[in-house]
């Protein structure tokens, strides 16, 4: 199974939870208008960088993903943001890869401009459990391929959790409760495990966790920032690079039978390098 | 000395349930009722007005008690020096507490019979709209303790206290007279290493009667950090029962929510039955308390959450710059030339001092004990611009002469209507379906069809059933 598939559904079925019973501040408009929108620039770049065809999965899993975190009271952010997380996927590579997951640069520009917010309580803490099982219901399916980012950033994070707790004296209730998150969950197993953003070696990416953990963990609780998440990522993604170079290994290419012989991705990736 | 209570962070407070006298305004959607935060018990109220690291806080003290046994001790991020603390008056909060109330509105159906015409104005704008130990004293070096700043401003003596140890903060205070409950020296001790600082005020009896105040006026602190927070576990170590806290968030972003918990709008814009408006105060309480226990007690409400240069419909008069100004939104500009606030119109009513620009008040409702609410309430101002309020409405019904047939379809139609206004109150409080139909008939809203058809009597109009 294309793993691609499996988010899809997962994704989608968050954001038809999250807006019929936890109240998601995002009106079924703006979800039509962020799908529209992605789908229609990866069309356009489709043609512009001349693909060889038309693949609308991996931008209805950007767009799926800006609906899940993005919020705004303006259309033309909400179009905007689309349209930047797709072309960023076609204007900043590296070696075949995206430099920045899409949908978190999309967010992190429109929060840290001031065009947009992120609620990172919107999920509440009673239905993490659910969350999880659709979280590890993705590992399996992906057949853990790029699992180890994700398990390594929510170990480390929970470990640093638990110690700012020992350390401060506070109820062990507090880290438990800041790990129930579903903005957490979402953020480990959908964005920084994203194959194409990853550092492609293993050595790589349980570095990327560490750092992203220690980053995301001193922003939010040394610079008070409640969007850690978001920004610990966009920040340290073009650290890839480096890390892909010190530990060098083979791009991963989405599985091939959908695309009959060669993802586009890897076309791409050919013909920019040659 | 004698022993002081410690009324930490959440102030308890005893208040007798007063219901809000109603303004019985007959106006189209017109605000009729509110339901502000004195209808609940232990209910605390703090503004915090935020901009970027700007911050300025303004608590008012439910403490009902003797004067000298009020003592407050308060976590902030920073050293408060005497020009940042202020005292301010109890009207300032509780006009914005009784502008932001969730309220009620009633419209009048229009003749039947009457030809159609297209309205604009209030109704259709409504239609969008949708909290002395004796012995051997050990000095505070002694104990780790020590005193940043000391002051008296207005009628309360401030310290501003730094400690290394939890255990030395506890015995400095109890040394000094401040009751400290158990079980809090763990949580002073977590304040302690994340480098806050403790705000302690206590009433000087002496400045008290030279100022002439008989009760205890909001402590307003304003301070630089990047922390936008409000410490409420202090607060909830000694608690008995969970308790009411009012936050109210000036911004010239947009709307603020809370970013530990998640924030959930109150139920609003739902059609309820006519007799609402007699029982609008328990109608209010049932209905919060009702959506506490569906949320299982774990979120934020928001019940206000709007610009500030109007409101509509309007549950107190507009809130002037300077009233703003001096609850901390120093960005706002004071007016010279006010002119007075309008009133006894219908629909929106416009700020004396203009348009404010971005100037977002928001309102959160949070029930609260330890056991759900473990963490300080982490706050962040969103860009959020969307004017939201707590509102629900009351739809009259023709009482006039309805003799053509769409007047019989009119007629016709009212008790299904009634059903559901019954439903949507039985839904919102859990109140029983039976006996709110039986209010409800009782109050002249029949749900049987040949009562409805009839045309009250001359004398019925007179003396209105239920009022």
């Amino acid at each position: 199974m294309d793993p691609r598939h499996y988010q899809i559904t997962a994704l989608a079925s968050l954001l038809a939870f999250g807006v019929l019973f936890l109240d998601f501040d995002i009106s079924v408009d703006c979800i039509a208008l962020i799908l529209a929108s992605a789908l229609i620039t990866q069309f356009a770049c489709t043609r512009l960088f001349q693909l060889p065809h038309f693949d609308p999965r991996s931008a209805l899993i950007t767009a799926l993903s800006l609906c899940l975190l993005l919020r705004s009271d303006s259309y033309v952010v909400l179009f905007g943001a689309a349209v930047i997380a797709i072309t960023s996927k076609f204007v900043l590579r590296w070696n075949g890869k995206h430099i920045f997951n899409p949908t978190n640069l999309a967010v992190a520009l429109c929060i840290a401009l001031n065009w947009g917010w992120i609620s990172p309580a919107q999920w509440g803490s009673a239905t993490w459990l659910a969350f999880l099982l659709v979280c590890m219901g993705g590992l399996i399916v992906t057949r853990a391929q790029r699992a180890d980012i994700a398990l390594a950033f929510l170990l480390l994070y929970a470990g640093l959790l638990f110690a700012r707790a020992m350390w401060l004296g506070d109820p062990l209730t507090i880290p438990t409760k800041q790990l129930q998150s579903g903005t957490l969950l979402l953020f480990a197993f959908f964005m920084i495990s994203d194959p194409k953003t990853t550092p492609s070696e293993v050595r790589g990416r349980l570095l990327m966790a560490c750092a992203l953990a220690v980053s995301a963990f001193v922003l939010q609780f040394q610079l008070y920032n409640p969007k850690a998440l978001i920004y610990a990522l966009v920040l340290l993604s073009p650290l890839t690079i480096i890390l892909d170079y010190l530990f060098p290994a083979r791009v991963y290419q989405w599985p091939p039978t959908i695309t009959r012989g060669s993802s586009h991705e890897h076309k791409t990736s050919r013909r920019r390098s040659a | 000395m004698s022993t002081k209570h410690l009324a930490v962070a959440a102030l308890s407070l005893i208040v007798v349930c007063v219901f809000p006298v109603a303004k019985l305004l007959a106006f189209c959607g017109f605000y009729v009722a509110k339901a502000d935060a004195q209808l609940f018990n232990k209910a605390s109220k703090v503004v915090i007005a935020h901009d970027g690291d700007k911050n300025v806080v303004t608590m008012a003290s439910d403490y009902q008690g003797d004067p000298r046994e009020f003592a407050v001790v308060i976590p902030v991020p920073t050293v408060i020096t005497k020009p940042q603390v202020h005292v301010t008056e109890n009207a300032l909060i509780d006009h914005l507490d009784a502008y932001t109330a969730p309220r009620l509105v009633e419209y009048f159906d229009e003749d039947p019979c009457a030809p159609r015409r297209a309205y604009e104005g209030p109704m259709a704008r409504m239609a969008l709209s949708a909290n002395s130990v004796g012995g051997g004293k050990r000095s505070a070096d002694a104990l780790g303790v020590k005193i940043e700043a000391q002051y008296t401003v207005g009628e309360y003596d401030i310290l501003i206290l730094s400690a290394t140890q939890s255990t030395g903060l506890q015995t400095w205070l109890s040394q000094e007279g401040y009751k400290i409950p158990a079980g809090a020296a763990d949580v002073l001790g977590s304040y302690i290493k994340q480098g806050m600082k403790f705000f302690v005020a206590k009433v000087n009896l002496q400045e008290q009667e030279r100022l002439g105040f008989h009760f205890l006026r909001p402590i307003q602190v304003a301070y630089e950090s990047p922390k936008f927070m409000l410490p409420i576990r202090l607060g909830t170590v000694n608690a008995n029962g969970p308790q009411e806290l009012f936050v109210f968030t000036l911004s010239p972003k947009g709307r603020a929510e809370t970013t530990n918990y998640r924030t959930v709008k109150i139920p609003s814009g739902l059609d309820v039955p006519l007799y609402t408006k007699r029982d609008f105060g328990p109608f209010y309480k049932a209905m919060f308390d009702t959506q506490v226990g569906k949320e299982g007690m774990r979120t934020v409400f928001l019940e206000y959450s709007w610009n500030l240069g109007f409101c509509d419909p309007c549950s107190a008069d507009p809130i002037p710059n300077d009233k703003l100004i001096e609850l901390g939104a120093y960005w706002l500009v004071p007016a010279a030339a006010a002119t007075p606030p309008n009133s006894g119109i219908v629909g929106p009513r416009y700020n004396p001092n203009g348009p404010q620009g971005a100037t977002y008040v928001t309102r959160l409702h949070i029930r609260y004990d330890r056991e759900h609410f473990p963490e300080d309430l982490m706050l962040q101002e969103t860009s959020n611009r969307e004017n939201f309020q707590g509102r629900y409405v009351m739809h009259h019904p023709w009482t006039g002469e309805a003799s053509c047939p769409a007047g019989d379809t009119y007629n016709k139609s009212l008790p299904q209507r009634f059903s559901r206004e019954a439903e949507n109150l039985a839904a919102l409080t859990g109140w029983d379906l039976a006996a709110i139909h039986r209010e409800m008939e009782e109050t002249g809203q029949s749900f049987d069809p040949a009562k409805v058809m009839q045309a009250p009597k001359w004398y019925e109009k007179l003396w209105p059933q239920g009022e």
